[in-house]
């Protein structure tokens, strides 16, 4: 398919399944329930009308990554989206990485970080609070983690507290999730496209 | 409440202790996703058994044992206990096109492609038993990495 991206961007793709998801008119009412569909809203992506196949996951997950993406305190906004996009990028997933680094320039309202990982890669020169939060995510996210002390010890050295680094921790692990759902279920395509 | 991840990590001390209880939701959250993943009321094709199996072979991927044993210590069905050994490709229960998939996606998630699920499709698994698998797969690969993260936060290396 010659739609299909296999580059990174920040500019957020469309994303197209590859199983069929699951239609409106025949969701039962525990999907319904769970895409939150009432009369005023029926749009539903089709990652999410995807991931309704299996309805019980569904409604526990959106909470878990909300909870890990936004609760407050700990680690900032920008530095959890760092962080998933360490783990999209070790994945190969074009479309977490792309709306994860959309995310982390509107909050930082600077590109750079992003530019520079996406021209460069995982090596590119960031900043020493950047890189360490970035090789932490990016070790925990292979397979398996080869995430160590020296991770540890350098965000720690960068001034991260036990709050920082435990949601360090979970955005990368999220995103060891939501890879292999969004990766491995369907293709990131060009709008449009 | 009674939790895998805390269970598996054992005593913490200290700021660990104080920022596990500031993400205390997180870890509830974190229980209920693993009784919707390996326990769930509609199983699909997957019963029970089969997911404790898959999920106790994913682990011994991670290099996680205990993890693995948490999960191997739950199947009954014996006929199935030896997919939890990574050494074994499924072909004795007929299942080697799922631990093919379930290997790949686990540990080579990059090179993931439209042919795999196409593979699934022909082998005759449903679309709806798919997204089943990558759900275990996906909550699996996320547990696993809190529990190797944390162990590192503890100094539990």
């Amino acid at each position: 398919m010659s739609n299909v991206i296999t580059k990174f961007t920040r500019s957020v793709p469309a994303w197209k399944p590859r199983v069929t998801p699951v239609s409106l008119d025949s969701a039962t009412p525990e999907q319904l329930d769970a895409l939150q569909v009432t009369p005023s809203n029926t749009k539903v992506s089709d990652y999410v009308l995807t991931l309704a196949h299996d309805v019980e996951v569904l409604k526990v997950r959106s909470p878990l990554f909300n909870g890990i993406m936004y609760d407050k305190g700990g680690m900032s906004r920008a530095e959890r989206e760092l962080s998933a996009l360490a783990a999209s990028m070790v994945n190969h997933c074009i479309y977490c990485a792309a709306v994860h680094a959309d995310r982390h320039a509107q909050l930082e309202k600077d590109t750079a970080v992003t530019d520079a990982l996406f021209t460069n890669g995982a090596k590119a020169d960031l900043g020493p609070r950047d890189r360490a939060i970035f090789d932490f995510a990016y070790a925990l996210a292979q397979t398996p983690p080869v995430a160590d002390e020296t991770h540890v010890q350098a965000v720690r050295d960068a001034g991260l507290d036990e709050a920082e680094i435990l949601d360090l921790i979970l955005s990368s692990a999220l995103f060891g999730w939501a890879n292999r759902l969004m990766h491995v279920l369907g293709d990131p395509v060009r709008k449009n496209g | 409440m009674t939790s895998t991840l805390t269970n598996l990590l054992g005593p913490t001390t200290g700021a660990v202790t104080t920022a596990l209880d500031g993400r205390a939701s997180i870890v509830a959250a974190t229980q209920g996703a693993e009784n919707a993943v390996l326990t769930p009321r509609e199983t699909g094709a997957w019963s029970h058994d089969l997911r404790h199996a898959l999920a106790a072979r994913i682990a011994a991927q991670h290099d996680e044992p205990d993890a693995a044993e948490h999960y191997r210590s739950k199947i009954n069905d014996s006929t199935l206990a030896n997919l939890a050994d990574p050494q074994n490709d499924g072909s004795d229960q007929g299942l080697a096109h799922v631990c093919a998939f379930m290997d790949r996606v686990a540990q080579q998630t990059r090179d993931v492609n439209a042919q795999d699920i196409k593979d699934l499709q022909s082998a005759g698994v449903s679309d709806a038993d798919i997204v089943r698998l990558c759900e275990l797969n996906a909550f699996l690969a996320y547990q696993l990495r809190v529990l190797a993260g944390l162990r590192l936060l503890g100094g539990k290396a």
